[in-house]
């Protein structure tokens, strides 16, 4: 083996990847809580809509779930502009892309978990009196979100990771800072293995915590 | 024109009740009047349209013709007269006059035994936590649950559940209780607790319109008995009557032999 590794040059520009490592997790929590908006909103529409809504909803769902990430990236930062007079950082587009990107994951999620709640349950909430909203915020979402937790875990770890996509338009997040490293440095087993590294633990202590919350939430209904 | 009341009105009148399902014709002109206070009890072969008759009374099947009217107010429709659906919060108001209790529970999984009792309190009734926490104390004391009221509905039995159910619906102060088949679900062993508590609210004088198969239970505990057969009322009675042995009524009394058969 001619190779030796050295790590002194990764670790002299570890700030970069510091900094990567933070706006990825900026990048995901972002888009993920305006995705999550987006999901209840559509899903909740969904189930109580007309076909047309249906319809209209299940296309942008399939549209979404059946491009590549990478292009819906290009799409809105380089092809946008050029139609629409808007102008916008690739961090703002990014941002954009990938709420609309897990909006349509999360509206699968959650439209089945709201499909899951049992008919008898729903039904016990109108005998009691309960207006359709009140069953809805207190009957359907909470059993929904019991429902769709270990789902929901997966969805967002595997959104995290989906931020190093930004990287192909220059937002400097962990990947784009591994890139950076490994062009002026030309180290890239070594910041390679960093980074990987760094994706793994981040993705482990995310995994954890949501477990945690899952449990608490179990504990706690 | 206005159509003077009558002298002792029912408080659930069903007249002339009619639904289908795709061609299949559930409910024939069924028509039944219960006063305030009796324990009608609904008994018939399975299809017979029993559980359907009692979801339309609180609305949670609509039906295509006829009017179900708890103390002169029709319960799904507004009250011009021209069939037109009431709207969803006039819905809710209406089937807060009436109590249901499942054959499957139904309770809100996420929510403790007190949880369930208070939810509609609050929501409902406009009750404040403290007066809603006392209210379902008091129910579940009067089912035998008091130690149970913070526990989850998984952590109950069977039996507990339902009696939590029980209590969810009481606890409204419904004017009428509709019980449906609530102990077809539960082991042979846990039924006993359940009816206990369905007695003593007949005692107390809360209407009632249960569907059962506990002939038994239907014998003792109810002032009226209607034998419903192909979505139609097929005889209607004091228990002694329909359920003794004199009836004229074939259907009826092939339904008793093979019901005694299967169950003593």
């Amino acid at each position: 083996m001619g190779y030796t590794l050295n790590f002194n040059l990764i670790w002299r520009h570890f700030e970069k990847l510091w900094g990567g490592l933070l706006l990825s997790l900026e990048l995901a929590v972002i888009s993920i809580a305006i995705g999550i908006v987006i999901g209840l909103l559509l899903a909740v529409w969904y189930v109580s809509a007309g076909r047309l809504v249906r319809t209209a909803i299940a296309a942008y769902v399939e549209f979404i779930r059946n491009v590549p990430l990478i292009l819906l990236v290009y799409l809105v930062f380089y092809g946008l502009p050029t139609v629409v007079d808007i102008a916008y950082s690739a961090q703002t587009s990014f941002i954009a892309t990938l709420s609309l990107y897990s909006g349509a994951y999360l509206v699968e999620v959650f439209r089945s978990g709201l499909e899951a709640v049992p008919r008898g349950q729903l039904d016990a909430g109108k005998a009691i009196g309960l207006t359709p909203w009140q069953r809805l915020l207190h009957v359907r979402l909470p059993t929904m979100l019991r429902i769709t937790l270990p789902a929901l875990s997966n969805t967002f770890l595997s959104l995290f990771k989906d931020t190093s996509v930004a990287s192909v338009i220059s937002v400097p997040e962990l990947t784009y800072g591994a890139q950076w490293i490994n062009f002026n440095t030309f180290r890239i087993v070594e910041v390679y293995l960093v980074v990987t590294a760094m994706y793994l633990l981040t993705g482990y202590a995310l995994l954890y915590a949501l477990r945690l919350v899952e449990r608490r939430f179990r504990a706690a209904h | 024109m206005s159509i003077p009341p009558p002298a002792n009105p029912a408080l659930l009148d069903i007249s002339d009740v009619s639904k289908s399902f795709g061609t299949v014709e559930v409910l024939r002109s069924v028509s039944l009047q219960v006063t305030r206070g009796e324990v009608v009890t609904v008994i018939g072969p399975s299809g017979s349209g029993k559980t359907t008759l009692l979801r339309c009374v609180n609305f949670l099947e609509s039906y295509d013709s006829g009017s179900i009217r708890i103390d002169g107010k029709e319960v799904g429709f507004r009250d011009t007269g021209t069939r037109q659906r009431r709207s969803e919060r006039d819905l809710a108001k209406m089937r807060a006059e009436t109590g249901m209790v499942f054959q499957s529970f139904n309770l809100f999984p996420h929510l403790t035994a007190a949880g369930n009792i208070m939810l509609g309190l609050r929501k409902v009734r406009g009750k404040s936590s403290t007066e809603a926490r006392a209210i379902a104390e008091h129910w579940l004391g009067r089912v035998g649950l008091a130690h149970k009221a913070d526990s989850l509905p998984a952590e109950l039995s069977g039996g507990q559940q339902q009696r939590v159910g029980i209590a969810r619906a009481v606890a409204m102060e419904p004017k009428i209780l509709l019980l449906d088949e609530i102990t077809s679900a539960l082991d042979p062993e846990l039924v006993g607790e359940v009816l206990e508590v369905v007695r003593s609210l007949a005692e107390d004088g809360m209407t009632m319109v249960m569907v059962t198969h506990e002939m038994a239970f239907a014998r003792d505990a109810s002032s009226r008995i209607i034998f419903m057969a192909d979505g139609g009322v097929s005889a209607a009675g004091p228990p002694a009557e329909i359920l003794g042995t004199e009836i004229d009524n074939e259907r009826l009394r092939s339904f008793l032999a093979r019901f005694r058969a299967s169950h003593f």
